[in-house]
């Protein structure tokens, strides 16, 4: 591709001036490139999350116009803190979710990347089958599990002699679900970290061969505060996925009895029973409030290595 | 979940893409035994789920309910025809490519657009401007359902666009909202790729009087080929697998896809589980197939951008 398409002559008679100026018609091209993707996103992302940060502030059942909105001030977040029973849980729920993401799945993603990134006989295998479940949805992992976890035919129940409703007993569904999700979020994490270990500079680890450090030494002392970046941004998508868990526990049980998920609830407030506009967005609120910390530390690490 | 969330630092060329194992080094031999009887049974635990569920869709209900699960026999493909006939797969498959195809088509199209804006010029606003697409696609879905689902609600459609006459209820809302939040990480990757290319070749192209446009479709295009086959890739599997924007804004159960399509095959008071199983493995195929057939480009989509390379 080393030429150029274009034997148009006329403007090798004023070529510096060409490589500054755009003509006006290019310079329609450039802005409607960029305009026609910015305007969808501004449609269908931002607009909306503008409009719930308002519309948390009223009361609707989304039925009419927006001249039926009472507004209400506070009153929503007031009610979701102190008289709407799920939230608490839901709340304990999403930090279950994310501490056990954390110290399971996430962890022992990083400890397989770190021994499949040695040579070994049959590395590709094992990576493909760790992978695999990458790349079935939530969902359908959850209709997956059911055949472990349901009372009268599933295999755990069968297996142990034991009577336990694994999706329905409040004590136990909400493990049932994390250990569902661990078996496709550990071998993503795996993917990712795998990926960050090949491009540390090898010149490192001999160094700290050479200096006697054991493997482990070298690894926490040498590789880890290289990968920060990649720590990082695992962590973030880490925050990200138990914040955003949804898909699971809405195919279980719609996110009730012991699966209270933030996400779940503000879908019930929506499409459930009841339409509770205001309240429903209240809770959309509190979730990109905890949402953007995490966002503004990952753009804060891409722009980083962007400059 | 959704376009889940990957997106990631900087990227590195689409061209090396299988996370190749050796890197860091051999193990000493007692250690390397150990490590791979260790990975070789975790890996069985890791596929033992989608083994079991394939060996079970072949499975009579009836059987395993006399003889219990750990039996052997009953072997049967009538789950699959119930599951085809019931569940209305076909009608669902149909609805999955209806939104699939033109939503990645849509997407990386956007996307590559405004990655080559940001790769070839160097504007003011470009940071801010990747920032703007990138943290979109990090906000939780859910927090913007109730406008985006109302909106949808008041758009009028023609009849021959959605016999329901509004944005609910129809493909487009499926097509424009995936698209809208998938276009962040499409963009981010696809700039950086094409920051790999060296400027100089626009610069002859411009002093040839290349248009904008050609240098974006006869220049740029051909030469991220191979990161478009990884999005594409990507983005396929993370379209079709889309269960929450399918869930909500898809009343018309014959508008479902695959995914969201599965619940209806469950009874709300009996579920006959092999028939589940069953269907799992019907709405896992096509992503299965994609995987195994393009499995290069697929993990080189994920870890794009990843590392630097």
């Amino acid at each position: 591709m080393s030429t150029s398409p274009a034997p148009v002559r006329a403007s090798q008679t004023a070529p510096r001036k060409a490589r500054k100026e755009l003509t006006a018609w290019d310079r329609v091209i450039v802005l409607l490139m960029v305009v026609v993707p910015l305007l969808l996103v501004l449609w269908l992302v931002w607009i909306p999350a503008l409009a719930s940060v308002a519309l948390s502030f009223g009361v609707w059942n989304g039925f009419g116009g927006l001249d039926q909105i009472e507004w209400v001030g506070w009153q929503n977040y007031d009610d979701i803190f102190t008289i709407y029973p799920p939230f608490w849980p839901a709340v304990r729920h999403n930090l279950i979710w994310l501490v056990f993401l954390f110290l399971l799945p996430t962890l022992l993603g990083v400890l397989l990347a770190v021994v499949l990134d040695r040579e070994m006989r049959g590395s590709r295998f094992y990576q493909t089958a760790f992978y695999l479940p990458v790349v079935l949805s939530l969902a359908l992992v959850g209709f997956i599990w059911q055949l472990f976890y349901s009372r009268d035919q599933g295999l755990i129940n069968d297996v142990f002699g034991t009577e336990v409703d694994w999706y329905g007993d409040p004590n136990v569904n909400l493990w049932a679900v994390l250990f569902a999700t661990a078996w496709r979020h550990t071998g993503y994490v795996m993917l990712l970290y795998l990926a960050g270990l090949k491009s540390v500079d090898p010149s490192l680890r001999e160094a700290a061969a050479v200096d006697g450090a054991n493997e482990v030494k070298t690894f926490f002392n040498v590789i880890f505060p290289v990968m920060r970046p990649i720590n990082l941004i695992v962590l973030v998508i880490v925050v990200i996925e138990s914040l955003r868990a949804f898909d699971l526990v809405w195919v279980v049980n719609k996110g009730r009895n012991g699966l209270e998920l933030i996400a779940a609830l503000l879908s019930q407030n929506v499409i459930g029973e009841a339409t509770r506009y205001g309240f429903g967005s209240a809770l959309a609120v509190i979730m990109m409030l905890i949402s953007s910390v995490f966002i503004t530390i990952y753009l804060r690490i891409v722009f980083r290595e962007e400059n | 979940v959704s376009a889940t969330t990957v997106t990631q630092s900087v990227t590195q060329s689409a061209t090396s893409p299988t996370p190749k194992s050796g890197t860091g080094g051999v193990l000493n031999k007692p250690r390397g035994t150990v490590a791979t009887i260790v990975m070789a049974a975790l890996s069985i635990v890791w596929l033992f789920p989608l083994i079991w569920a394939v060996v079970n869709s072949f499975r009579d209900y009836n059987y395993t309910q006399e003889n219990g699960y750990l039996s052997t026999g009953g072997w049967t493909l009538d789950n699959y025809r119930e599951a085809w006939t019931r569940g209305s797969f076909a009608e669902y498959l149909v609805n999955s490519l209806y939104i699939t195809i033109p939503a990645v088509l849509l997407t990386l199209f956007l996307a590559s657009l405004v990655g080559f804006v940001l790769a070839r010029f160097s504007f003011k606003f470009n940071l801010a401007m990747l920032g703007f697409f990138l943290a979109a696609n990090l906000l939780p879905p859910q927090a913007l359902l109730i406008p985006v689902f109302r909106m949808f609600r008041e758009i009028p459609l023609p009849f021959w666009m959605s016999e329901t006459g509004t944005m609910l209820n129809s493909y487009w809302a499926l097509i424009l909202v995936n698209t809208a939040f998938q276009l962040g990480f499409c963009t981010f990757v696809l700039s950086n790729y094409m920051k790999t290319i060296p400027h100089e070749i626009y610069e002859s192209a411009q002093l040839d009087g290349a248009s904008v446009w050609r240098q974006y479709w006869q220049l740029t295009m051909p030469l991220v080929r191979p990161a478009l086959a990884a999005l594409a890739t990507l983005e396929v599997t993370w379209i079709y697998n889309e269960f929450f924007w399918a869930t909500v804004l898809i009343s018309d159960f014959s508008k479902l896809p695959m995914t969201s399509g599965l619940n209806n095959l469950r009874g709300q008071f009996f579920t006959d589980t092999n028939l589940v199983a069953a269907g799992s493995v019907l709405v896992a195929l096509p992503v299965l197939l994609v995987f195994f057939a393009l499995q290069k480009q697929f993990v080189s989509g994920l870890t794009l951008g990843s590392t630097k390379g």
